[in-house]
């Protein structure tokens, strides 16, 4: 790389006289381990990054203003499906939890468990893309593969329930498009005695390489209080060892009913909240979801999804802000209503979009190779850092 | 049953309490507040002296906002533009808004980027939809839009121009 023309040089005779210096260096928009179209200047001082300036914005697809020429707020959530691409089911949920909390809707219980289990199923799937691509980024081809195909299984079951296999337009303002298939308590439930095994074997696989932990241990530490200050979330802030987790801190639909785990980064090959620490913390949340699915699919109460769906969407005028703990973090919904049919104001507090924005805090001081390593371990989808 | 979660010792405060607090200690700079608003209580504040009333809520023992969850420009229609912040503390589990008004011909409200580092990018944002001008950030460009955009998108008023840099712009 060109980059090492400027490591200093020391010739005999000349010493101090050679002049070095900084040199910007893009990486981006086209670049393989950037997970989309976003564009990195680095600034480097040999093979030494010395700051980081993201670039963002490439798929800016004017989400914010498409809300504001809906004529029903239903018609947002299709567009919402398509920010958080991989983790459609866990967008769509913030917005219907915020909209039923401005209309004041109660929705039946049946609704509020079928949405965690799909919730919980699509932290799974963007866990899987998480840690697969991570492994991709970091030289590991296979568990890619391997995540891949427990994905598929997911993605059937989400097919079986609603037709789509990664934009669902499933949850509706107080119901869902659907009720779940007949058999679908027994799908769930082999998915679970499946699935369990197979994060041992990414375990094996990944986790505990050799390899694996020497490009992620110690690498873009982000230690906890300036993880706080810059409000990252999901696994980023958990990785810095900070137990907050909405579904625990600030529970909305069934959450507080249901038994799980906070995992938390604790250092056990490096530093505290670097790269393998918010790796492993999404290894574990797999887990604990699997145990959330089990419980809610054993818990699931009969009755009519679509009871509460309301005929006419008019909230009061008001405002509202919602969070949610979606895979990648706390995802806000700020709604403002004039009492139209229309929505006056949706903002969205992407988690990407802030995790991403904690990039050159994590990056300054670390190797190029590790830009690549601390990039994977934040895990952005850039359909929702721009929106 | 399961176990609530673990709250920490501290109570949280009121809006009330929160909202008397600060009306104590920065007078004029408190202009309206809606401390039963519901599901939201809000404060409003000056646009000029945000930062230290922010500075305060996060560094002061009562409050201890430590978290700024979301930054977000509004057009409230007819010229008025505004912020609003939603504060939250994961010590004392409270929250607040904070909403601040300007005018479309002086808007000026005072960076709180020092305070969180996580209004960096949020308030680049709002510059970029809005045209909000953030005093004392320290690199207020446009984040999504391209550098040479021109005019903000998220205006009530927003006309899209037929042509950019020579190229017809759909929709």
């Amino acid at each position: 790389m060109e980059a090492t023309m400027t490591q200093p040089t020391t010739i005999p005779g000349l010493g101090r006289a050679l002049k070095t210096e900084e040199m910007v260096i893009s990486m981006g928009p086209q670049h393989p381990s950037t997970h989309g179209v976003l564009r990195l200047e680095l600034v480097v001082d040999g093979e030494v990054v010395v700051d980081v300036i993201p670039h963002i914005g490439y798929l800016h697809r004017c989400f914010e203003k498409h809300c504001e020429h809906m004529t029903n707020y239903q018609q947002v959530i299709p567009y919402a499906d398509r920010m958080d691409y991989v983790a459609a089911m866990s967008n769509e949920f913030g917005f219907v939890v915020a909209c039923e909390k401005l209309l004041k809707i109660k929705v039946p219980e049946r609704v509020e468990y079928i949405r965690v289990i799909m919730a919980e199923f699509s932290r799974i799937v963007s866990h899987l893309i998480a840690i697969g691509t991570y492994g991709m980024d970091i030289g590991a081809f296979t568990p890619f593969l391997y995540c891949m195909r427990d994905r598929e299984r997911v993605l059937d079951i989400f097919e079986q329930t609603c037709g789509a296999r990664l934009l669902y337009n499933y949850m509706w303002i107080g119901g869902l498009s659907h009720d779940v298939q007949p058999d679908f308590a027994a799908k769930v439930k082999d998915f679970c005695r499946y699935f369990r095994p197979q994060i041992k074997e990414l375990n094996d696989l990944l986790s505990y390489n050799k390899i694996f932990i020497k490009r992620t241990a110690n690498v873009g530490v982000l230690p906890a209080d300036v993880a706080l200050n810059y409000a990252v979330s999901g696994p980023v802030l958990r990785g810095s060892g900070v137990q907050w987790d909405l579904r625990k801190n600030d529970p909305y639909s069934v959450y507080d009913k249901l038994d799980f785990e906070i995992p938390v980064g604790k250092g056990l090959k490096g530093t505290v909240g670097d790269c393998w620490d918010r790796y492993m913390v999404r290894i574990h949340e797999m887990e604990q979801s699997v145990n959330i699915i089990e419980q809610a699919v054993e818990r699931l109460p009969g009755g009519d999804v679509a009871s509460a769906i309301p005929k006419r969407i008019r909230p009061d005028a008001g405002d509202v802000y919602v969070r949610t703990e979606t895979p990648k973090g706390e995802l806000g919904y700020y709604i403002i209503s004039d009492g139209t049919a229309t929505p006056f104001r949706v903002k969205v507090k992407s988690p990407c979009f802030v995790n991403l924005s904690a990039l050159p805090a994590m990056c300054r001081g670390a190797m190029i190779a590790d830009i690549v390593a601390v990039l994977g371990s934040i895990d952005i989808v850039l359909g929702e850092v721009d929106r | 049953m399961i176990p609530p979660p673990e709250t920490s010792t501290p109570l949280p405060m009121t809006a009330q309490e929160i909202f008397e607090s600060l009306k104590g200690r920065f007078g004029d700079a408190i202009l309206d507040a809606k401390v039963d608003a519901v599901p939201d209580p809000w404060v409003k504040i000056a646009p000029a002296r945000l930062k230290e009333v922010c500075l305060f809520l996060r560094d002061d023992g009562e409050m201890l906002f430590d978290l700024l969850m979301c930054l977000s420009g509004v057009d409230y229609r007819g010229g008025k533009l505004g912020v609003v912040y939603h504060c939250d503390s994961t010590v004392k589990h409270h929250k607040i808004v904070l909403k601040t008004e300007v005018t479309d011909a002086d808007p000026h409200v005072s960076s709180v980027e020092s305070v969180w580092k996580t209004a960096n990018w949020h308030e680049r944002e709002a510059f970029d939809m809005y045209g909000i001008v953030f005093e004392g950030h320290p690199d207020l460009r446009r984040i999504l839009m391209p550098d040479d955009w021109k005019g903000f998108p998220l205006r009530k008023d927003y006309q899209v121009p037929e042509f950019y840099n020579g190229m017809k712009v759909p929709y």
